[in-house]
């Protein structure tokens, strides 16, 4: 059996995993933190065979191409794939502690791993109207999870971002129902072959862009976020924020490189970089103005996917080459950063908040400095937040003013330097409070359980990928000198 | 005009209705039904182009997605209609109870909001 | 909402309907060719049925109705995590009653026959599904509270069951070196039967659940349902 015929398994094993939780909700951690290792080394199973063997490509059924639903891995796949199956892991250790002897453990289970076979779906899916299925299963899974804790200002900002999620995919349904009608097939890579500029193919372009930015919390669509990602269970926002989010934009760098490179021009590009750059500028302001650590970190979200978006016009001016294939992987190792920081965030603010028995950052005193390893977690997620090296952030960054320098598009710099002035302002206002007068405690980690993947997750994020960055210019297959 | 663009564009019809029931109005019951109704527009516009001219069998492949969509469209319309009723029901008792409820402010977070929780049986 | 802005918005919405329904003429008018449709069709013998749409759903697009029906757990079990079912409907008077006795079967053995049917004929999993599903949707509001649902335990396996046997045997599939979802030509017929069968009973099983509005409740009997103080308040 080749490796390509098993990229199912990143979808089926964590499937697999949700039936079984829930038809034994009685044992639901014990086998969810199984299954959740079982993807995870799925995941990180087909990272590695791209990784060996370069593209990965299969079609589902045995009837070949259009007729079949076709599943793809590249080295963007990979990438977004090993986020995935990392932070999932430690999303999955952490939850075994805060949802421990609470009914909503065999709640949070079943709908987690259906959420995760939903991400790693997206990341391999090769076929539009499969991935609207995907999108579906992703959005309703996120919503329900939000709404976990029950209380009513969840349950109110879940409905909402349920209903702007159905919103955004039904309107990229309309685009792959036109490209059908126009093209005969949903095949991604077909697709793109056959498409020409044309009224109908810049309609679709239009269409997905719109509703998959929706989803992706794109300013000024970003309205849902907030509270949505703030009031839900820690390790669902870790999740909502750090993997979720990501997939939206996967799917518009995707079909912005891969299906629609005749169509995209730059003004679209222009469009989305200003929309980018707006998110950027107001994420970062309301984070620093929110009263509450896991509002503050919503709006981060908010900020960072922004940043994601100042790449598309810079792509867009950049011949192909050395210097593009530099911006690409820079934008994919900014979503990566983000994710690893975002949840190492997430999970640790859970933890200083059930310390603290509050969130409200003002009087957070020292509450987080009896927990030193969840602080300094704080610090190198915050680190890579802003970008400081030597975050992959950093790097990412440092890509994009050079890529800002070398098409003349200086305006983005300035958004830049206003963001990352910002991303500092409002992290160091969070480790300002989190350091008080009371005593610090003799060792290191107060709880391990809870605690490690947190800090692994941020460290990732804070150091690793910065480091280590070099490996995903070569998963990704480009060319370009490493910065 | 031919039979399909018939359908097709009372497809588009029915989602821009859709649309603009959905984006207008505020209570969650219409936005629902704008969205099924956004939904069937999109699904009218995949049956015309099953069409293939009298005579042809019609392409299979737009009706096996229909139908997949109808099924993926009741699921979130379920949902959705499940989060509405409790956000109904806590809205009945928050106001029940509101004498007894002191204004904290919006930051409160909900994890401690223990009293909010649902009841468990 | 204000009225300059519904105003506003309805404008930009008539604009936007304009524009794709000129998209939609010109893609309409223009030839396209046959899209799937032919293939779709020529390869129908080999699928192992002979309705064009239920070989598309379970077989050449079999990995979308897996995930049509993943989405369709999610639903319910979105649903269960917001707490216990609401208290049900008052015990139907007889005329109700009477007809929910006749329906009931009815819509259990028609279910049955749309599930046979599939294979040849408009019909199938989904069909068969919806059917059982109001079957239960007509026992609650006759006053059932469980409408005709088993235990929770068994509910919970009856839900999993389409997505499980699905899954399962397309696992079984690969293992045996097929490929994931690529059934054998000769096993293709009773490979769908069978996945259809237990897709039916779990379409069945959750849409009635999600009628029922939440987790299932204990094994209270199924006595007249006393409209007190039910558990949202």
């Amino acid at each position: 059996m080749t490796s390509t015929s098993l990229l199912f398994l990143p979808v089926a094993v964590p499937l697999l995993g949700a039936l079984l939780v829930t038809a034994f909700p009685r044992t639901s951690s014990i086998l969810g933190v199984t299954a959740a290792l079982a993807s995870s080394a799925g995941g990180l199973w087909v990272t590695a065979q791209t990784w060996l063997h370069g593209d990965l490509g299969s079609v589902l059924g045995g009837w070949g191409l259009p007729l079949g639903i076709g599943l793809a891995a590249d080295g963007l796949s990979a990438a977004l794939l090993a986020m995935s199956s990392l932070v999932g892991l430690g999303i999955s250790v952490y939850a075994i502690g805060y949802f421990a002897g609470s009914e909503r453990c065999t709640h949070f289970w079943p709908l987690w791993l259906l959420l995760w076979a939903s991400l790693n779906g997206v990341f391999l899916a090769a076929d539009l109207f499969n991935l609207y299925v995907m999108l579906e299963l992703l959005g309703l899974s996120a919503a329900a999870l939000g709404a976990l804790t029950g209380s009513r200002e969840a349950i109110a900002a879940n409905l909402r971002y349920l209903l702007v999620g159905l919103l955004g995919s039904i309107t990229y349904l309309l685009a792959v129902a036109l490209l059908y009608a126009g093209y005969g097939t949903l095949d991604i890579g077909l697709l793109s072959e056959r498409l020409q500029p044309s009224p109908l193919a810049a309609t679709a372009l239009v269409l997905m862009i719109a509703g998959l930015a929706l989803k992706a919390a794109l300013f000024p669509m970003h309205f849902w976020l907030p509270p949505a990602h703030a009031n839900a269970p820690a390790p669902v926002s870790a999740a909502l924020s750090a993997l979720v989010v990501k997939t939206a934009f996967y799917l518009i760098l995707r079909l912005w490189l891969d299906l629609f490179p005749a169509i995209a021009d730059a003004a679209a590009a222009f469009v989305l970089g200003a929309l980018g750059a707006g998110a950027v500028l107001w994420g970062s302001w309301r984070a620093l103005r929110a009263q509450r650590l896991k509002l503050l970190a919503a709006y981060s979200t908010v900020a960072q996917i922004g940043y994601l978006f100042l790449f598309l016009p810079l792509i867009q001016a950049t011949p192909a080459g050395a210097a593009r294939d530099d911006l690409i992987a820079a934008c994919v190792l900014m979503a990566i950063t983000h994710g690893f920081a975002k949840a190492g965030f997430f999970l640790a603010a859970g933890l200083v908040q059930q310390k603290a028995g509050h969130d409200r950052i003002d009087e957070l005193g020292g509450a987080a400095q009896s927990m030193p390893a969840t602080t300094f977690s704080i610090a190198l997620a915050g680190a890579a937040l802003i970008g400081l090296p030597p975050s992959g952030s950093f790097v990412s960054k440092w890509v994009m003013i050079g890529g800002a320098f070398t098409t003349g598009q200086w305006w983005w710099l300035i958004v830049i330097a206003a963001g990352t002035g910002l991303a500092a302002a409002y992290i160091f206002r969070v480790l300002g409070h989190a350091f008080g007068l009371e005593p610090t405690p003799r060792c290191f980690l107060t709880n391990a359980r809870a605690e490690l993947p947190a800090f692994l997750l941020a460290a990732t994020s804070g150091v690793l990928l910065g480091l280590g960055a070099g490996p995903l210019w070569s998963l990704l297959g480009l060319s370009g000198g490493h910065a | 005009m031919s039979p399909a663009f018939l359908y097709g564009g009372a497809g588009i019809l029915l989602f821009a209705l859709g649309l603009w029931s959905f984006l207008v109005h505020e209570p969650l019951l219409r936005k629902l039904i704008g969205f099924n109704i956004m939904g069937s527009g999109v699904f009218h516009l995949f049956i015309a182009i099953a069409h293939r001219g009298d005579g042809l069998p019609p392409d299979p492949v737009p009706h096996a997605l229909v139908l997949t969509g109808i099924v993926v469209a009741v699921s979130a319309t379920a949902l959705a209609l499940a989060l509405n009723s409790r956000l109904e029901a806590a809205d009945a008792n928050a106001s029940a109870s509101a004498h007894q409820t002191h204004g904290r402010g919006a930051d409160e977070h909900a994890d401690d909001a223990k009293r909010r929780r649902w009841p468990t049986r | 909402m204000n009225r300059d802005l519904s105003l506003l918005i309805g404008i930009l919405v008539s604009l936007f309907a304009v524009l794709l329904l000129w998209i939609v003429y010109i893609t309409l008018s223009a030839e396209t060719g046959p899209r799937l449709a032919t293939l779709a069709l020529e390869q129908l013998p080999e699928s192992g049925v002979s309705h064009p749409v239920t070989a598309v759903l379970l077989n050449y697009r079999a990995y979308d109705t897996l995930l049509e029906l993943a989405v369709l757990l999610a639903a319910l079990l979105g649903i269960w995590s917001l707490g216990p079912a609401p208290a049900g409907f008052q015990l139907a008077g007889p005329a109700l009653a009477v007809m929910a006795r006749w329906i009931v079967p009815l819509a259990i053995l028609t279910g049955g026959y749309l599930l046979w049917v599939g294979g040849h004929a408009p019909g199938g999993a989904f069909q068969a599904g919806a059917l059982l599903g109001s079957a239960g949707v007509i026992l609650r509001l006759a006053g059932h509270p469980r409408a005709g649902l088993p235990s929770e335990e068994a509910q919970r396996w009856l839900v999993v069951a389409g997505v499980g046997v699905f899954v399962l045997i397309g696992l079984l599939l690969a293992a045996l070196g097929y490929g994931f979802l690529t059934y054998p030509k000769a096993g293709a017929k009773w490979l769908i039967l069978l996945i259809e069968t237990a897709a039916t009973l779990a379409i069945g099983a959750t849409l009635a659940a999600a009628y029922v509005g939440g987790r299932p409740l204990g094994a209270a009997p199924p006595s007249t349902p006393t409209p007190t103080e039910d558990a949202r308040a």
